[in-house]
């Protein structure tokens, strides 16, 4: 087993103090920031990247990775307790969450949600570390079209299966490359799009556009719907997590099924929503009793937190091996392995195999640190939301400029920030979906040399993406996933509306 | 919400526009090294003008209730203003005075004029969340944060 051989060089590497101070660190970051509204996994580490340029590699992809963990714990907390899900894929944990938490059962839900996290995590991390370098692997014979074809399909995920608009995500996709074009083309070295400033040279951060997006668009959105915290008070004593533990163990199904559902749904871009969705879906019809769903099923909880935390693991999957991330979140953390000087993809497991197995590792005692601190400081995480909002709001806002500003040291990011914040909260309301923007503009670069190397390869043929099995099947298959949303109103036989 | 989304439609259009006369001006053929460098955005903004007319066309027609709600709620827009318009005198003011001295300004202002806190609490946060970040980030992490076109405010500390 070489795989186990790798990972046990990997914890030594993840266990050793200053690592392990680094992931508590990102884990108690984390779980403030996804309690925060206005911040989340992904501006969370776009804000924090600055910071990792002075750090080893591993120990920033640590420090990152366990801010996304704390993130996800995070926002259990603020949905269970006040019934804003901090992140999308939190929105199902409302359901029961909050009305467990109003008949005075929160350090039941909480203890429920991060056991369920937990497990979840630790199910979709022990397949990462056995598939990870086999995919890895394989894909060392990948070439440009079979990358291309892979980039593709992501975005096709996105459009066929992302459920809104398509023309809107379409456009979003599209946005997100241009920007990724603007400023010194990679292959000519020619200046692009940059309409004779000097501005737009450097071209767009993708930094500055997530914390734009994510944090500014977030929180002018929250100011709008006048969002009111009412939460309930709980506290998590050693009490009820031994009473909860036992509880739990006889929802050893739902469990399983909800890791399964987020771990395969993770891969896919996007995934942990609807993985959350579903695993929420199939809990209620195969329990014993559906009918308290909504209620205050403890159920209720498991189901979406294994599922969500299964689908947050498992989408570093792709980001590590192929070098294309699974969620907005993983499209920092890509774009930081860029920044550090690492190229992101299969040869990754051969070039630096203490970076990804120290990540790998560090996935382990991520989460079972993450678990602890949760437990242990639920009081300390919702006493942040009691804050007020005037204090609140302008400290993001200052928090987020100085993210912004400190990838590059210019104030003129701040101003794009801004920008982006309008453009994040006019693209809410209109549902664009912004998570493909985003990815395009971190994949913009890899994507353009991949077509156009695979063009030079085949001196202007097209048909290079049909020349390999794989990629054929690849771009086939994003073919058919972008014509999905229209054809399928006819299928059906509703023929659009 | 339908004449925010043409209008929003209509924006992508022309930026799309304005990238297609861009890269027709990089040249989209095929040069002595492949695809030359308005290739990829010229087929992107085409892209983008494509869907920006159908987002225009589909909004155009849509007569569903999600059309007929306002983009704002009456009144909703006093708080989004109260949000962002003191954040750009902040960016703004960053120019002038450094980040620390806006933020200073930025968050006691804020606090007092919209949280309606005392002096007290307004004074305390004001002063000691860019005092702390002062340390984290110039001295701790050494990221020097913009100190401005008046170099005599940065002079202070």
């Amino acid at each position: 087993m070489e795989a186990f051989g790798n990972l046990l060089m990997g914890f030594q590497i993840a266990l050793s103090p200053y690592n392990l101070f680094i992931a508590t660190i990102g884990i108690i970051l984390g779980t403030i920031i996804g309690v925060l509204p206005g911040l989340g996994g992904a501006n969370g580490v776009a804000i924090l990247l600055p910071i990792t340029f002075v750090m080893p590699p591993t120990s920033a992809i640590i420090l990152l990775s366990c801010i996304y963990w704390g993130a996800l714990f995070g926002g259990a907390i603020t949905s269970i307790l006040f019934n804003i899900p901090g992140e999308p894929w939190s929105v199902a944990t409302t359901f029961d969450g909050h009305p467990l938490a109003k008949q005075g059962r929160g350090g039941e839900a909480l203890t429920a949600a991060f056991i369920s996290s937990f497990f979840g995590a630790a199910f979709a991390i022990i397949l990462v570390t056995f598939f990870a370098p086999l995919i890895a692997e394989f894909s060392l014979k990948f070439g440009p079209p079979e990358f291309l074809g892979i980039q593709m399909l992501t975005f096709s995920a996105f459009v066929g299966l992302g459920g809104g608009s398509a023309p809107k995500t379409l456009a979003s996709i599209f946005i997100g490359f241009i920007m990724a074009a603007v400023g010194l083309d990679i292959v000519s070295g020619q200046l692009r799009l940059t309409f004779g400033t000097v501005e737009l040279m450097r071209g767009f951060n993708f930094v500055v556009a997530v914390i734009g997006l994510f944090g500014i668009g977030e929180i002018l959105l929250t100011v709008e719907e006048g969002l009111e915290l009412k939460g309930v008070q709980a506290r998590v004593t050693l009490r009820t997590v031994t009473r909860t533990l036992r509880e739990l163990s006889q929802y050893w199904k739902t469990f399983i099924r909800g890791a399964i559902i987020g771990s395969w749904m993770g891969i896919k871009p996007g995934g942990a929503t609807p993985a959350s969705f579903m695993s929420y879906g199939f809990a209620k019809k195969f329990s014993k009793n559906p009918e308290k769903f909504g209620n205050g099923a403890i159920e209720g909880v498991i189901a979406p937190e294994t599922a969500a935390h299964a689908a947050g693991v498992s989408a570093l999957l792709p980001m590590i091996t192929l070098g294309i991330p699974g969620s907005p979140t993983a499209a920092v953390m890509l774009g930081g392995l860029m920044i550090w000087g690492l190229q992101p993809g299969p040869m990754l497991f051969k070039e630096k195999p203490e970076f990804v197995w120290g990540l790998i590792a560090s996935m382990y005692t991520g989460n079972v640190i993450g678990v602890l601190i949760v437990l242990l400081f639920v009081p300390f995480f919702a006493a942040i939301l009691r804050l007020p909002f005037a204090v609140l709001f302008p400290s993001i806002v200052y928090v987020c400029a100085i993210g912004s500003f400190a990838v590059n040291n210019s104030t003129t990011d701040i101003w794009y920030m801004m920008l982006f914040g309008i453009v994040g909260y006019v693209f809410k309301k209109l549902d664009y979906p912004i998570a493909p923007m985003v990815l395009a503009l971190v994949l913009g670069d890899m994507a353009e040399s991949a077509l156009r190397q695979s063009l030079i390869m085949s001196q202007g043929s097209p048909a290079i993406f049909f020349a390999s099995p794989i990629s054929a099947v690849l771009v086939t298959a994003s073919a058919l996933l972008m014509v999905w949303p229209f054809i399928s109103p006819f299928l059906h036989g509703r023929g659009g509306k | 919400m339908r004449r925010a989304d043409i209008a929003c439609a209509l924006v992508l259009l022309f930026l799309g526009g304005l990238v297609l006369w861009e890269s027709l001006k990089l040249k989209i053929g095929w040069g002595l090294n492949g695809p030359e460098a308005g290739f990829f955005p010229f087929w992107l903004a085409t892209g983008l003008v494509v869907c920006s007319a159908v987002i225009a066309i589909k909004a155009f027609l849509d007569r569903s209730s999600f059309a007929r709600w306002p983009f704002v709620q009456k009144g909703a827009w006093v708080p989004v203003i109260k949000v962002a318009l003191p954040a750009f005198v902040m960016v703004a003011l960053t120019e002038a005075i450094g980040l620390y001295p806006a933020a200073l300004i930025y968050l006691a202002v804020y606090m007092r004029w919209i949280g309606r806190h005392r002096w007290i609490t307004t004074f305390l946060v004001s002063v000691l969340l860019p005092v702390v970040s002062y340390f984290i980030f110039d001295k701790w992490f050494l990221i020097p944060m913009p100190k401005g076109y008046w170099t005599w405010i940065s002079g202070l500390y």
